[in-house]
């Protein structure tokens, strides 16, 4: 049985000013040209690149200790198993879960939250029970939930958002009803920046006894994430999105509440014994676990976080802040851009429209540049929608992203404005 | 190098800030398809008047970007007063166009204006933007219900 354990992170105490162009060389990938250009990578919020760290500790995984977990009696099983669940330690501490059987791995944020929708709330649901989440959710927060709607007779509300892309916080308290059965809410939007405010949402939400979930995609990798003061009931993010590999990721939920909550997939590794007639499941963690696990994406993942702690959140936040005031600044700047997302708290996401250029075609040169950034509607065809864009150009910035990122964005949609108003 | 100046030739650039048959729906409009990419988002609807095997009018409305817009364009003013076989020879030239080598494709095919959009062919990624409108096209021609995508 653990123990809640105070949150200890070594790196907080003795930061020193991060510096984001020592921090871009431990990634290999961004030492190379893009069309005959420096890469300049701005679609953080669609995944990160990988430090070395990361991608050392994969390699060291299938060169000495692929196993697989909780399984073998031999050694290599052992440094397996030793290197997967230490791995789960350093989730546990990356949120300060109180308990590591409360941190699952799972492919990503999206298969958190269907793991939620279908093993949480769908046995719980009745017909015209009410389901909230906001209008800037991506699509992976809307659609687990609709298809729990389909099975139960659920219905889904959606808290409005105003001009600047802020969530409206009086609608949410009106929403909040006596069918209200849960709330998911995105804790920071992927295509609009905007921070909402969590934990006003949490506390109005456990007032009339009702679970919140936080999607934390974007989040965890930009801002220090303590579930136990969050108070959320779960929490959800992708390690591709912390710096580390794709198809891995946590979702963290109170040991309460995955206690009661019945499995989600069945199969090895989540069963003490199985009959024909009757099975018994594991203990937590495990229960969540069906099958032979991501074991090497684990090991990343719990690279990546090592590597975020030792940067500091803080330290990582305060930089992106000022990429962000310099990013938004300059942007806006420029003739015929309308920036989408312009809320009061928000991350270092500038979202774009330029008059008369298509996003795509924003891209496609920008490419040309070296400058490698989204465009499209982002998984938010609902935000569009509500800004009445088709698409939006997206600069999203990472802890190695600098000043001269900024001027490069810049110069690029300078040469879009020429070309196309030739 | 790539020279952004051969995929965004002037006609394009001319077509998308001011396309042609843009937005309309003949009034006797008798074929229409709906042609959608769900990734990038480019969307149109397509409307066609046929009579007698002649594309008499046409005309489309929705939004996409600066290629899939001018290429719809470019095509309606292509296929207007054309018959349908015209309008389907026309089709597989531009599919050439946009997805075989310059030194493979017909000289001289008689492409007239659409060989601005050969520019394409060096940017893969939009080239699904180029062929929307023809592929709505083909579906409006052969009266299929499902909207098209070329993602």
């Amino acid at each position: 049985m653990s123990q809640p354990r105070e949150r200890v992170n070594i790196a907080r105490s003795t930061q020193a000013v991060f510096d984001p162009y020592k921090a871009r060389r431990d990634f290999p990938i961004l030492d190379q040209e893009v069309n005959g250009k420096p890469l300049i990578y701005l679609d953080n919020a669609a995944t990160s690149q990988k430090p070395k760290t990361v991608i050392d500790a994969i390699n060291h995984y299938y060169t000495h200790d692929n196993s697989n977990v909780h399984r073998g009696l031999h050694t290599l099983s052992e440094r397996a198993t030793r290197d997967y669940e230490g791995a789960r330690d350093t989730a546990r501490d990356f949120i300060n879960a109180r308990d590591r059987r409360e941190t699952i791995f799972v492919r990503g944020t999206t298969e958190a939250i269907n793991l939620v929708a279908q093993s949480y709330a769908r046995p719980r649901l009745e017909p015209d029970d009410e389901l909230i989440i906001s209008h800037m959710e991506h699509h992976s927060n809307i659609v687990p939930w609709q298809l729990v709607c389909e099975q139960t007779g659920a219905k889904l509300r959606v808290v409005p958002i105003n001009d600047d892309a802020e969530l409206m916080l009086e609608r949410y308290l009106e929403l909040l009803g006596p069918r209200t059965r849960f709330v998911s809410v995105v804790y920071q939007s992927n295509s609009l920046g905007t921070i909402n405010p969590v934990r006003e949402m949490i506390t109005a939400a456990h007032e009339r006894g009702i679970p919140v979930l936080l999607d934390g995609a974007q989040a965890a990798q930009h801002m220090r994430v303590d579930v136990q003061e969050l108070d959320c009931d779960f929490f959800a993010f992708s390690g591709h999105k912390v710096y580390g590999p794709t198809g891995i990721g946590i979702l963290y939920g109170k040991e309460q509440h995955l206690t009661e909550m019945t499995p989600y997939q069945g199969g090895g590794d989540m069963i003490k014994s199985v009959s024909f007639e009757e099975t018994l499941y594991n203990d937590l963690p495990y229960k969540f676990e069906a099958g032979t696990p991501n074991i090497a994406g684990a090991i990343g993942l719990g690279a990546a976080m090592n590597y975020v702690s030792g940067h500091g959140l803080e330290a990582i936040e305060q930089h992106e802040k000022s990429l962000l005031a310099q990013a938004s600044d300059a942007v806006a700047a420029i003739p015929g851009v309308r920036l989408i997302g312009t809320a009061r708290v928000k991350a270092a996401v500038v979202g774009f429209v330029m008059e008369g250029i298509h996003a795509h075609d924003v891209g496609t040169i920008l490419d040309a540049e070296g400058v490698a950034i989204r465009a499209g509607h982002h998984c938010t065809m609902p935000v569009m929608k509500r800004f009445g864009v088709p698409a939006t150009a997206r600069a999203s910035f990472g802890l190695y992203n600098t000043k001269e990122d900024i001027d490069a964005l810049v110069a690029g949609l300078h040469k879009a404005r020429e070309l196309f108003d030739r | 190098m790539m020279d952004l100046r051969n995929l965004y030739e002037e006609v394009i650039l001319d077509h998308n800030r001011n396309p042609r048959n843009y937005p309309k729906r003949p009034a006797s409009t008798n074929r229409s398809a709906h042609g959608f990419n769900p990734l990038c988002g480019d969307d149109f609807h397509l409307h066609l008047q046929v009579k007698d095997g002649i594309i008499e009018d046409v005309g489309f409305e929705g939004a996409g970007c600066a290629i899939s817009t001018a290429s719809a364009s470019l095509m309606t003013e292509a296929i207007k007063g054309k018959d349908e076989a015209h309008a389907k020879q026309l089709f597989e030239q531009v599919h050439h166009l946009l997805t075989q080598s310059p030194e493979t494709a017909t000289p001289g095919s008689g492409l007239g204006k659409l060989s601005v959009l050969g520019g394409v062919i060096d940017y893969p990624m939009r080239v699904k933007c180029a062929s929307l409108a023809w592929h709505t096209l083909q579906a409006a021609l052969e009266q299929l219900d499902t909207p098209v995508s070329t993602e």
